[in-house]
């Protein structure tokens, strides 16, 4: 069986009437190819199935993920899964499967990702070494394609196709690196050369990098550091579970952000990446999290939802015990040209990623963390040379708060981050302080 | 089983393939978690398939298929070598392999207590009593407990000729309690952060005594919101033994691994501090510091009997009294560095290219104690439980955050205090390193969550380590 739909709806269809259940099933292709020190050294690919089935008996809560999908396996895979939950206590929270809704027709899918070759990706790397002119590169391109197909006992059915492919790598020139990105639905938009000359050209401006005492500086920061910020503000922020589990900085109907700063949830968008429905089912929908500095919305999922008394807004993620999460996340764009935000500052520092970022408390947004691949000091508006790496420990949520926000680019893109690809568009942003914590020597 | 394995391989080999291994992988798992009294998760899953592996030239070629039908078995083979193959777009050096024997072998981990075969009832009950004794500390606001298990079979073929199968078992879980107050949040857990794992059965969790600790892991996090915060500035550092493991992960464990120092992995992981050609000669810090990669420790997470290219398990040298003298390696790593193969490459499950990973690089342990070191310090701060680990592309510019810390007045522990953290650079912090605790305070932690590669592989590492004191720390770093 190799149709989702078709093992989605075989799932329930075997449970019958023993349980409320929900079936999320999956087939695909991934494909990766990366590079080191200027040549492939890894190349790989797969081909993917696999169903997650869960169910509820009398408010008894199970869940089982298995990747065999024929008949047999799916068989005890919906006894096993019954069994378990037979054994468990009431979830006095449980919200009950999804109703029947219609999900939104999306195309977030493309023929050019879903069959891209090994050769073709090759040549997409080559295009990226080639780009650096003799500089030592390292980085990959890859390309993902699923079907995914969603039935529950209640008469829910949903099903989409997704597409993404990626270029991203690294030039180095024996004291500097610099890095490039991009990620689009169609393979056919990836640009190696584009990518390849951007890190290139950030490795070469790094070279002689000197090292800087740490402090507050005034900052503009690239895409990449935009989209690491924007996925703590998330995942520990914007998420309901976390909300209701007093964890959350979000306060909702306070000015937390400058009024420059907009941030949506945007899955609906031709430009998005990913589904028209969630883990459950539900239909997602398109949020504002904060318009004009205010903070709007969380995401729900049903069990945050009904805690609530709300409705789910369609982020409920495949593992429940992590609460919704943001499907599409935008930072909003602006109108400044990021060589604009450069000649505004007298004396700050450019940084193009950050790296390694973690939370030292979740509520404060206070995160540590490094910048790599391209830091560059500005003086009287202009980038004067590279500086080492430094450390930071910095609230997100005060960094863009009120007054803070110098500058919204109009550069909006998809933005790597540590997280992954694919998650988070973002601008580039003038910020008026950020808190260096340390030098390259501690 | 060896079967599915072998029809790969010979694909891969007739269609051009230098080199080739594949392995059969059955993986089941399982985990729980209950918070605030209830359950809120139980997952359990399974997956089987086979991963297959080609050598063209300089290129790995991998190819992993969950359909083990004959012919797709085949096709999966010859897709290795042509995604192989088209490697040759940016090719490299042809990659050399260092020689392995050629064995046929079985091994399996000692388990006691199958922890898929422990009754749901007895565990689930066993989590609900750890989280509602929690629940019982006025002031906490999420108790939460949960269990987890891996029980993973794998059937290993070569091109030419190893066979082995392995049964590996990997049991563990822990607990944590969070108070919230006005603007921050304080947690406790236990026995550390993510729980401990270890290879071995349930009797593994057994051993902790969950529900002996609950009541002071709760109380803890609540009197941390009332603690003084950290001190600013240098001090004598003292790390309880869980977070030196990390330190050891972090600072030590990823710097060694040879793809990182031959720079494959700088794009994303990144690459190290550490020069091949300092290779014994290098100081990496103190007399006191002597680490292993151990393999072979009974019951640590990182334990096997093979590695995924058939290397047997290995206890390797890595600093001899603070002396860097080894590496982790892989048979294509080791043979370009002109070293000895370490038999450290694992993949994440079957869909995976193996890689090199830790397997339990740890410290010795040394001739003190925690209450000597204490005893010792005049002025000082012991740290415990990470909360927060950051560390730089090359493994040298890091800061940690503890759940929480002690000071250390004269000899004496003094009050408690939150937000403990600290910072250094890798060298001269492991130079700092003065006492370091004994035999009985030495434990084989487990990190079960340590991630790499692309696409992203999660590896399952052992890190032995009792407590120990490092002088002239700068702790107290604020945002």
């Amino acid at each position: 069986m190799k149709n989702a739909e078709q093992i989605a709806s075989r799932v329930i269809e075997l449970v019958g009437d023993r349980a409320e259940a929900e079936a999320v099933a999956t087939v695909g292709t991934a494909a990766l190819t990366r590079f080191a020190n200027s040549f492939i050294h890894q190349n790989v690919a797969e081909d993917t199935a696999g169903v997650r089935v869960r169910v509820a008996v009398d408010r008894k809560v199970a869940a089982l993920t298995g990747n065999r999908v024929d008949d047999e396996a799916l068989t005890r895979l919906v006894d096993d899964v019954i069994e378990a939950a037979k054994l468990q206590p009431v979830d006095e929270d449980w919200p009950g499967i999804a109703p029947p809704a219609a999900v939104p027709t999306v195309d977030h899918a493309d023929a050019s990702t879903r069959d891209a070759t090994p050769a073709q990706r090759a040549e997409t790397v080559k295009a990226f070494i080639d780009a650096g002119d003799g500089l030592s590169a390292a980085g990959f391109c890859d390309t993902d394609f699923e079907s995914v197909a969603f039935a529950n006992t209640l008469g829910q059915r949903a099903s989409g196709q997704v597409t993404r492919a990626t270029i991203d790598g690294i030039h180095q020139t024996g004291e500097s690196a610099g890095s490039a990105h991009q990620t689009s639905v169609r393979f056919a938009d990836l640009d190696g050369t584009a990518a390849g000359e951007l890190a290139a050209d950030r490795a070469r401006r790094g070279m002689k990098a000197f090292d800087l005492k740490p402090g507050e500086y005034e900052v503009v920061l690239a895409p990449e550091c935009v989209a690491t910020m924007a996925i703590f503000m998330g995942f520990y922020g914007f998420n309901a579970k976390a909300y209701q589990e007093g964890g959350s900085f979000v306060e909702i109907g306070a000015s937390q952000f400058d009024p420059r700063i907009a941030i949506t949830d945007d899955p609906m968008s031709p430009d998005a990446l990913g589904l028209a429905f969630d883990a459950e089912g539900t239909p997602k929908r398109t949020l504002d999290l904060v318009r004009a500095g205010v903070t709007k919305a969380l995401v729900h999922d049903r069990r945050t939802a009904l805690k609530e008394g709300t409705e789910s807004t369609g982020h409920a993620f495949a593992d429940a015990s992590v609460g919704p999460i943001t499907a599409g996340l935008v930072i909003g764009s602006g109108a400044d040209g990021v060589q604009d935000m450069i000649a505004s500052v007298d004396r700050g520092l450019y940084v193009a990623t950050f790296n390694y970022c973690r939370i030292l408390d979740p509520k404060s947004q206070v995160v540590t963390g490094l910048t790599r691949n391209g830091t560059f000091m500005i003086e009287n508006g202009r980038i004067t040379g590279g500086v080492t790496n430094m450390r930071f420990t910095q609230s997100f949520v005060q960094a863009l708060g009120p007054g803070r926000v110098l500058g919204v680019g109009d550069d909006l893109r998809y933005a790597d981050s540590e997280f992954g690809a694919g998650v988070v568009r973002a601008p580039s942003l003038h910020l008026a302080g950020w808190n260096f914590t340390g030098g390259a020597e501690g | 089983m060896f079967d599915y394995a072998s029809a790969a391989v010979e694909a891969a080999l007739a269609a051009g393939a230098s080199y080739s291994d594949a392995r059969y992988v059955e993986g089941r798992d399982e985990f729980i978690q209950v918070m605030n009294g209830g359950i809120e998760t139980l997952n359990r899953s399974e997956a089987a398939g086979v991963g297959v592996r080609a050598l063209v030239g300089s290129s790995w070629g991998f190819f992993a298929t969950a359909d083990t039908d004959p012919a797709s078995l085949r096709e999966a083979g010859r897709k290795a070598v042509d995604i192989a193959r088209a490697s040759a777009a940016a090719p490299g050096v042809p990659m050399p392999l260092a020689d392995v024997p050629v064995v046929e072998a079985d091994w399996e981990t000692p388990v006691e207590e199958s922890p898929l075969e422990v009754s749901l009832t007895d565990k689930v009950d066993m989590l609900l009593r750890v989280s509602t004794t929690m629940q019982g500390v006025d002031g906490v606001r999420l108790a939460r407990a949960s269990l987890g298990a891996w029980d993973t079979h794998k059937w290993f073929v070569s091109s030419p000729g190893s066979k082995i199968h392995q049964h590996i078992v990997e049991t563990g879980g822990g607990f944590d309690a969070t108070a919230i107050g006005e603007h921050e949040t304080q947690r406790r857990s236990f026995p550390q952060s993510f729980g401990q794992f270890e290879t071995g059965g349930f009797e593994t969790v057994r051993r902790w005594d969950y529900e002996g600790n609950a009541g002071r892991i709760a109380e803890e996090a609540v009197a941390l919101l009332g603690a003084a915060d950290c001190p600013e500035g240098e001090k004598t550092l003292i790390l309880e033994a869980s977070q030196l493991a990390l330190q050891i992960h972090e600072s030590v464990g990823h710097a060694i691994e040879l793809d990182r120092i031959l720079g494959w992995e700088a794009a994303f992981a990144g690459t190290s501090h550490l020069e091949l050609a300092k290779l014994g000669k290098h100081r990496y810090g103190s007399e006191v510091m002597n680490i292993t990669a151990d393999a072979t420790l009974p019951g640590a997470l990182g334990t096997f009997g093979y590695d995924d290219e058939g290397t047997p398990a290995q206890r390797v040298p890595i600093v001899d009294h603070g002396l860097w003298v080894g590496v982790l390696s892989g048979r294509d790593s080791a043979s370009i560095a002109g070293l000895p193969p370490g038999g450290m490459v694992r993949g994440d499950g079957y869909n995976r290219l193996p890689m090199v990973r830790m397997t339990n690089v740890g410290l010795l342990p040394g001739a003190s104690s925690l209450e000597e070191m204490i005893a010792a310090t005049s002025d000082g701060v012991l740290m415990s439980t990470n909360r927060s680990w950051s560390i730089d592309d090359k493994r040298l510019n890091f800061q940690f955050g503890c759940e929480i810390g002690w000071e250390i007045k004269d000899g004496e522990l003094g009050r408690m205090i939150k937000n403990p953290t600290y910072t250094g650079i890798t060298p001269k912090f492991w130079a700092q390193l003065d006492m370091l605790g004994g035999e009985s305070e030495w434990v084989h932690w487990g990190t079960p969550n340590c991630g790499k590669g692309q696409p992203m592989q999660v590896a399952h590492t052992g890190h032995s380590a009792s407590p120990g004191r490092f002088a002239e720390v700068r702790v107290g770093v604020r945002g």
